[in-house]
């Protein structure tokens, strides 16, 4: 184990004393006593039980042990001493420098009053502790990843967060390795290498830790790379399963227990035959994004990511199963069901966003959903026992396609917007990176409401040949973004899943690539890329506080409850990813192609932010 | 007189020798491939000298001004995906080309030994994929994005969707982070 520093080792030494003492004496700890109602710092024994027997930490609002907040990653939660009438009055409590200026994307996790922050690459991680005064750090983990993982990560060095489980850290780096610490010492309990540089192998998420694995996912899709999702051994870190995207049946653990609910998703080894020979071994399927688990049915969601190489000329076929949704056993990751959200995407149309696990009133009756507010567009709500669909809404402007026929599963094409070798199509709606991309949304079971951070872009694409080479770039397409319909890059859209309606929405300028978090309070949280961190009325998005942060924000939102019994709400500033590339990566705006187009939207970006890594948190 | 002239003798029969051991070896080189070489030299990619010594590299590119080959390196930079990495010069996962500042130096010689050798963090090493004229033609190409190769051999305009300048109406970008005299700064 390497520390960053070795003052820390000293936190080790003395851990048992420094737990017993923020028990005990936390409260008197800290400086205004008035605030310390004395109330225990919550334990995880206190968290419900799923119904696989698992604790569910994810229903304890006290603590914010995963980035989504719970399996049903709704990003919500239950704590109400933030509401419409006090956020007025939150102020910096307290920030953290962590040492690194690319973009970041990581939610801090909370568990057992420490909070933990992975960073970008080179993915140092830090436990602060939330019973001290100014959150000192407890320790600090340096992976130290391969330098040369920084030329193959497609959109920024970026890393979406730590995860926490029965006493260790687990999170993902640049260089392809996930990574088991104790999280009361930030010792290595074990240190896997599941991806390969060079193949154009990186790994940005988040992992999700369901009953005994460690689920992770490979980034790459512009790489070249063939997509997959593992299941490590909690304990150990062996890796358990790996169910690819693309090939044979038995390679993507499509068995006799799978069935998709649509005829176009039926048939023998799809991820061959939907393709050109052999094209599936370089077509892309990666999984960099978020994953939810219904303990009740026991099945894990995530979706895949857009087919390799972007001109779609050259993969005639459905390109199964790239940009679909899966359903998969947790324990050996067999597929239970599957549909394909964008068959043979033409515009890099990825389909790893969340989806949000939620019971939802839909024809008279309870269905048990998915709501996924996919980079194609459209709101998807989608039977999560069976994959059938139940309504798909645009919740952007789209030209791309022309809808979603519900009999059939098909996303019905607009051949105009089509890209095509050596000609310019233009004015794509939306752009490449989708009405939006990673960025997650937030669910509030009490307004019913879909809280949607995202872009509002279109773009100019031209087929050009793509030439594999292993671990290089396998893209063929010329794009150059811009802003879509109104001018306004961004927004924060409140959503109704039921009615398939938008609520209402703030514009803003800039993408919204920041995630959303959402309270009992009625208030929702999201970020600027110009640094502003806001709170809006969750029922009619009235701004009713901002406070301005160094960087531009494109983290994920977090709340919890202090060691004092206060509520806490944190956010790491710093601009980048790919929409911020043209600041992380002082790219040259001269070339309306740079960082895959995105650039050209961005022009005014480094105007507006500069480069920062800071960690903000917030009380009343 | 004796000892003179053998020295005489022996100097000759050295540069014979010297002159017939480089003809032997472009005997070995196909045809139009006289000038690509690798860089003779080792190739300082830092301004910072111990001692007074300045010595600087002026040599240049052997294709800086010929048209052809600058093309030829156009071509290379979209099929071996160079295009991937850095755009059309505006920088992706990779650092701008366009621009005037360079972490591994502007020279001829320098960006040969970033594409050959690869840097440190993600540049990946060329030499075992690219022969040295493939790459010399790469470095008059990088070198013309930013205007630092004569104007009549930068390419006129992009083949595809123009996304940059024509890169022979890009004004030269003088390197801004180098004390070091860049081999050949045309107006
Ligand atoms: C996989 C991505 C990738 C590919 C493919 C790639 N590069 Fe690079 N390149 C990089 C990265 C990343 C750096 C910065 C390396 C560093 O800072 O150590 C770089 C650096 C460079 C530099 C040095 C720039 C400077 O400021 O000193 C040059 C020149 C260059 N690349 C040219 C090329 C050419 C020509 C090709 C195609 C033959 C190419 N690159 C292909 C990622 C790539």
């Amino acid at each position: 184990m390497q520390h960053i520093g070795d003052t820390h080792r000293g936190w080790a030494h003395v851990g048992a004393l420094v737990a017993t003492c923020a028990l005990v004496c936390l409260a008197a700890c800290r400086p205004d006593e008035s605030r310390s109602t004395g109330s225990t710092n919550v334990q995880r024994g206190a968290a419900p039980t799923t119904a696989g027997g698992e604790v569910d930490l994810g229903a304890d609002d006290g603590q914010w042990v995963m980035p989504a907040k719970n399996y049903a990653a709704t990003r919500f939660s239950g704590l109400t001493e933030i509401n419409e009438q006090t956020v007025a009055r939150l102020r910096p409590i307290a920030t953290f420098s962590t040492g690194t200026l690319r973009g970041h994307e990581a939610a801090p996790i909370v568990a057992n009053n420490t909070m933990y922050i992975v960073t970008p690459y080179p993915n140092f991680v830090y436990a602060l502790d939330l019973t001290k005064p100014g959150l000192p750090v407890k320790w600090s983990y340096n992976p130290k990843p391969l330098l040369a993982s920084q030329g193959v990560a497609c959109c920024d060095v970026v890393n979406r967060g730590a995860v926490y489980d029965a006493g260790k850290i687990f999170f993902n780096t640049l260089d392809g390795r996930t990574i088991a610490l104790d999280a009361a010492t930030g010792k290595p309990a074990w240190d896997t290498k599941v991806a390969e540089i060079n193949i154009g192998e990186t790994i940005t998420m988040a992992p999700l830790v369901v009953k005994g694995r460690v689920l992770v996912g490979n980034s790459g899709g512009e790489m070249g790379v063939r997509g997959w999702v593992k299941g490590l051994d909690e304990n150990s870190g062996k890796v358990v399963w790996t169910a690819y995207a693309t090939g044979p049946d038995k390679d993507v653990l499509i068995g006799p227990s799978f069935k998709a609910y649509y005829t176009k998703d039926q048939g023998k080894d799809l991820g061959v035959s939907s393709w050109p020979p052999g094209a599936w071994k370089i077509g892309g399927g990666t999984m960099w994004g978020w994953i939810a688990y219904d303990s009740t049915l026991d099945l894990i969601y995530y979706g895949t990511a857009n087919p390799g190489p972007w001109n779609p000329d050259v993969r005639p076929g459905d390109n199964k199963w790239t940009s679909t949704q899966f359903a998969r056993r947790p324990e050996d990751g067999t597929a239970v069901w599957a549909y394909q959200l964008t068959p043979h995407d033409e515009h890099d149309y990825d389909g790893v966003n969340e989806q949000i696990i939620a019971d939802l009133p839909i024809g008279g009756q309870t269905r048990k959903v998915l709501i996924r507010p996919d980079r194609n567009g459209y709101v998807y709500v989608i039977d999560r026992q069976t994959g059938q669909l139940l309504s798909a809404n645009p919740y952007v402007f789209i030209n791309s396609t022309t809808g979603v026929d519900l009999k059939t599963g098909q996303l019905a094409v607009n051949p105009d917007k089509s890209p095509q070798v050596g000609k310019v199509i233009r004015e794509i709606c939306p752009a490449a990176p989708g009405g939006k991309d990673w960025q997650p949304s937030a669910y509030s079971p009490k307004t019913g409401l879909l809280y949607i951070p995202h872009q509002n872009l279109c773009m100019d694409e031209e087929g050009v040949s793509a030439n594999y080479i292993a671990g290089t770039p396998y893209v063929g397409m010329n794009v150059k973004m811009y802003a879509g319909p109104g001018g306004n890059r961004g927004e924060f859209e409140a959503w109704n899943p039921v009615t398939g309606k938008q609520v209402w929405a703030v514009k803003e300028d800039l993408p919204v690539w920041s995630g959303a978090l959402v309270t009992a309070g009625d208030v929702a949280f999201y970020g600027t890329m110009d640094g502003w961190f806001k709170a809006v009325d969750a029922r009619s998005g009235k701004l009713l506080w901002q406070f301005k942060t160094g960087s531009g924000i494109i983290g994920q939102p977090v709340t919890y409850k202090g060691p004092d019994g206060h509520q806490y709400v944190a956010v790491l500033s710093g601009v980048g990813g790919w929409s911020g590339a043209i600041v992380a990566g002082m790219l040259d705006p001269r070339d309306s192609s740079a960082a895959a187009g995105f650039v050209n939207a961005m022009r005014d970006l480094p105007q507006k932010s500069t480069m920062g890594g800071m960690l903000y948190v917030f009380g009343l | 007189m004796g000892p003179s002239l053998e020295r005489n003798i022996a100097r000759t029969l050295l540069i014979t020798v010297a002159i017939a051991a480089v003809a032997c070896e472009r005997e070995q080189r196909n045809l139009g491939q006289s000038q690509s070489a690798a860089p003779s030299a080792f190739v300082a990619d830092v301004d910072l000298q111990p001692g007074p010594t300045f010595i600087s590299d002026t040599s240049e590119g052997p294709f800086d001004d010929n048209a052809y080959n600058t093309a030829e390196g156009q071509a290379l930079f979209e099929e071996m995906n160079c295009s991937g990495c850095h755009a059309h010069g505006g920088g992706a996962m990779g650092p701008a080309l366009m621009d005037d500042q360079w972490i591994y130096g502007s020279l001829p010689n320098q960006i040969f030994a970033s594409i050959a050798q690869g840097r440190p963090n993600g540049m990946p090493a060329w030499k075992y994929r690219l022969n040295n004229k493939q790459i010399w033609e790469l470095v008059a190409y990088v070198r013309s994005l930013s205007g630092l190769t004569p104007k009549g051999a930068r390419p006129a305009r992009e083949d595809h969707m123009m996304v940059i300048p024509a890169p022979n109406q890009t004004p030269n970008a003088k390197p801004k982070n180098s004390s070091l005299p860049s081999a050949s700064m045309f107006p």
